[in-house]
């Protein structure tokens, strides 16, 4: 089978660089071994560094809103980080001193959301705060099965229940100005953190829980459905596992599902994410790429790929694929001149294109560009 | 360091890493809160069956064996398997006689045809219905497969010198479904293939492939079905050198996957040419055959990708092809579970979760409004046709339509 683009990996870099050639006119695939790292994503990107008013467009058509305002963000254990955009259900602050009085809210078995470690990131910043919990019969059924009682389960009841929520957290309500809760609202209704926002007289500020992230997955979702409406092709659960490369370029793919099928291409993009998503794999004596073997950076001596201190930057997290200037993949230190590599496979050293999220997005308009051009 | 590099586990469980990826896409776990969910049933339990089989939780019936985990999965484990398996080797529970009933779907089709008006009838009468649902616990609600009165396979006898004929030759895995239900889909197959030069021949004898007797616990029979399939599909294929081609999803996916994986079958030596029709159309298509489509044909398909077709990665085949009929508008549906999951939905305490789980599915249809649903399995089909009242077809049908007769 013949396409014009071929893109590994369906997370964010795939989706949006396979939005892009697919809506200029180009016939595309993505093939994806299995979801991605949007299934952990906050809802705010990293390191954007201007107002990218291509990717609001582009997140815009797909029905996604975003907000632009560089400050920090609230993460689930108290601290904060810096951000620049995120989803318009997301807060960035200007400072971490974003409340005068805070009610921290959660629902009685959830066990993902950590109210302790948030109340005492809150009181370090001199903003006090309580906790109440919320018994809400209707997650009776949920609770039944206490280790399932996940995120993405509650949404799916709080996209019915919403306005219990509200009424329940208004009827608390002291003299805080500031309610946090779980990221769990708006999985398929779009509009229920506006509306909880709406409801209650007070800043609404939604924390990421543990995973599976329910602002993460509704972006992949509505990114997802977006490429598919304009026709792209999409190969969910397939691996690519090697590829036939002559003369520096690549002619196609092979893949485990297809076999002796093999999928062709006249340009190949590369955003199989990284150790995470086995884009980069490792054994006990090198770091390596196991779809085309390419070059990647890591350092000799094992020892120096991580630091024991766990809370420590990794330095293995920098590693990734070697490309040339414009992001073609580095074969025994050729580029090949059809296949570009995005996303966090490229590894943290690519200060021009940011980090994490607005990594994947700058570089995956970056590829695009040049397949375009 | 070797044994770090290599480490390989059974169903791949021990390449887990507790992400929690898979129980946001288990659709039994969204409706049904007896249900473990994928990570508990599969890996996670998996690791206390093999300290003691005390922990089997016989919960992992509620199990359909889509496996949409495993496609969802980013690290490979194979999650329905590991579920499907340990069922398999700790369920020491005996099938009751409505999962024998509803397992037996070639038995019932060899018992069912020579009636088949009446068969029909009475399984279409409010009385039956609820005799059905209070001595088997087959839900009332449900509408039945017809029967055909006469089986797919004493038509292609019949036809047998005419399709010997042609230069090139497949055999055809029909499956219950076609041969008691609906011949008229392995009638399509016929009138496709023999456009494209290909005659159709059936294998020596086939058995129900035995989707329903491995989820209903009866994987001996099960695995008696698969020795005698594997010898068949061998004796097609080494001695008479052909393809196997099916129209089912759940049958070519059984073949081809479960055979091996659960019930220790080995097809190594033929797994590679027992293929989709859908695709080996396509293949035929790519390498320069043609079919020639009617200038006539305007219809609005939405498809359905059925979960074992999404395992399988085929889906694209059968997208290619309805796209490249000139005069279709496609619309690819999202993917979702239509909840019937093969003879599931027809059990009593599966009812409600079966349409809960296929609602936002039914509720897109609509929304869609097509011409016709287009989907590569039998179940989904009646799933879809009784729940939503849209005719769904067999991308097959739909090529067979499409071309010029
Ligand atoms: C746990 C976690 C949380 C994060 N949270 C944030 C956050 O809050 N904010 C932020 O800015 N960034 C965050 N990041 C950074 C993240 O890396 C980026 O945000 C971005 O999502 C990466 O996108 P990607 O498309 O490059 O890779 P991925 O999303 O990892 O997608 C790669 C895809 O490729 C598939 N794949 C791999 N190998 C193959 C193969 N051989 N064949 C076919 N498919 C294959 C994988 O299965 C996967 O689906 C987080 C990362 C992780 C791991
Ligand atoms: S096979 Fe389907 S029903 Fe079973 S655990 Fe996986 S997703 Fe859930
Ligand atoms: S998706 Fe795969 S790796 Fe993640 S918890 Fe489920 S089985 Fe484990």
């Amino acid at each position: 089978m013949k396409f014009d683009t071929i893109i590994i990996g369906g997370g964010l870099a795939g989706l949006v660089s396979g939005i892009s050639l697919q809506k200029a006119g180009q016939d595309v695939a993505i093939i994806s071994t299995g979801q991605n790292a949007l299934h952990f994503f906050s809802g705010s990107f990293e390191s954007v560094e201007e107002p990218p008013q291509r990717m609001a467009d582009l997140f815009s058509e797909a029905g996604i809103r975003l907000q632009y305002r560089p400050g920090v963000r609230l993460m689930p254990l108290g601290t904060f980080r810096p951000a620049t955009l995120s989803l318009d259900d997301i807060n960035l602050f200007p400072t971490p001193r974003f409340a005068k009085k805070a009610m921290i809210v959660n629902f009685t078995g959830y066990h993902d959301f950590f109210t302790d470690f948030l109340a005492e990131g809150l009181e370090k910043q001199g903003i006090p705060c309580r906790v109440q919990l919320l018994q809400l019969p209707e997650l009776d059924v949920i609770r039944q099965s206490p280790s399932e009682m996940r995120s993405v389960q509650i949404a799916r009841t709080m996209d019915r229940i919403w306005e219990k929520v509200v009424q329940e957290i208004r009827v608390r309500l002291d003299d805080e100005d500031t309610v946090i809760l779980p990221q769990v609202f708006g999985l398929q209704d779009l509009s229920v953190p506006g509306r909880i926002r709406q409801g209650i007289p007070a800043q609404i500020v939604f924390v990421g829980t543990l995973p599976p992230s329910v602002p993460g997955i509704r972006t992949q979702m509505l990114l997802k459905r977006r490429y598919e409406i304009l026709g792209g092709t999409y190969l969910m659960g397939d691996e690519a596992l090697k590829a036939h490369i002559h003369d520096g370029v690549v002619h196609s793919i092979v893949t485990r599902n297809l076999d002796s099928h093999y999928l062709e291409a006249d340009n190949f993009i590369l955003a199989t994410g990284g150790f995470f998503s086995k884009g980069l794999k490792s054994n006990p004596f090198r770091i390596y790429e196991p779809v085309f073997g390419l070059d990647v950076t890591f350092a000799e001596d094992r020892n120096t790929w991580y630091s024991p201190d766990f809370s420590a930057d990794q330095p293995y997290m920098d590693y990734g694929v070697k490309t040339d200037a414009s992001l073609h993949a580095l074969q025994d230190g050729k580029p090949l001149k059809n296949l570009y590599v995005i996303g966090s496979i490229l590894g943290g050293t690519h200060p021009e294109f940011g980090t994490a999220a607005g990594l994947a997005v700058r570089s995956a308009f970056a590829a695009v560009d040049q397949i375009l051009s | 360091m070797k044994l770090q590099e290599y480490t390989i586990s059974k169903h791949n469980f021990e390449e887990c890493m507790k992400c929690t990826v898979c129980t946001a896409y288990c659709p039994v776990l969204q409706v049904n809160p007896m249900y473990p969910g994928p990570k508990q049933a599969g890996p996670d339990g998996e690791r206390l069956r093999l300290k003691d089989p005390y922990f089997f939780n016989y919960a992992l019936k509620y199990c359909m064996n889509c496996k949409r985990c495993e496609v969802a999965c980013p690290s490979d484990v194979n999650v329905a398997d590991l579920i499907q398996a340990a069922r398999i080797r700790y369920d020491r529970s005996k099938p009751k006689l409505r999962d024998r009933i509803l397992a037996s779907t070639d038995f019932m089709g060899t018992l069912a045809r020579p009636f088949a008006p009446v068969v029909n009838g009475v399984t279409r009468l409010g009385v039956t219905k609820s005799v059905m649902d209070a001595t088997l616990k087959i839900d009332h609600r449900r509408s039945f497969p017809k029967y055909s009165s006469r089986s797919f396979e004493s038509w292609l006898r019949r036809h047998a010198k005419e399709q010997a004929a042609f230069p090139e030759q497949v055999a055809y895995f029909h499956g219950c479904y076609v041969n008691y239900n609906n011949p008229g889909l392995g009638r399509d197959l016929v009138k496709v293939l023999n456009a494209l030069g290909v005659g159709v021949q059936l294998l020596e004898k086939e058995k129900c492939c035995g989707i329903a007797l491995i989820t209903n616990g009866m994987s001996d029979k099960a695995t008696r079905h698969a020795t005698h399939n594997i010898d068949a599909i061998r004796k097609a294929v080494t001695d008479r050198g052909l393809t196997v081609v099916t129209t089912s999803s759940s049958c070519t996916l059984t073949i081809r996957e479960e055979y091996p994986n659960l019930l220790g079958v080995d097809n190594a030596d033929v797994r590679d040419s027992v293929l989709m029709a859908t695709r080996y159309i396509f293949e035929r298509l790519e390498k320069g055959a043609t079919l020639r489509f009617r200038t006539d044909y305007h219809k609005k398909i939405a498809y359905h990708t059925p979960c074992h077709m999404e395992r399988m990665g085929w889906g694209v085949f059968s997208e290619k092809l309805m796209r490249m009929i000139p005069g279709v508008e496609f619309i690819q549906l999202d993917s979702a579970c239509c909840g019937i999951a093969g003879t599931y939905g027809f059990k009593k305490e599966n009812y409600e979760a079966s349409q809960a789980i296929g609602a936002p599915l039914f509720e897109q249809i609509r929304a869609v409004n097509p011409d016709i649903v287009a989907c590569d399995c039998e179940t989904c089909k009646w799933q879809i046709e009784m729940s939503t009242g849209y005719t769904v077809e067999n991308p097959i049908s739909i090529l067979a339509d499409a071309i010029e007769s």
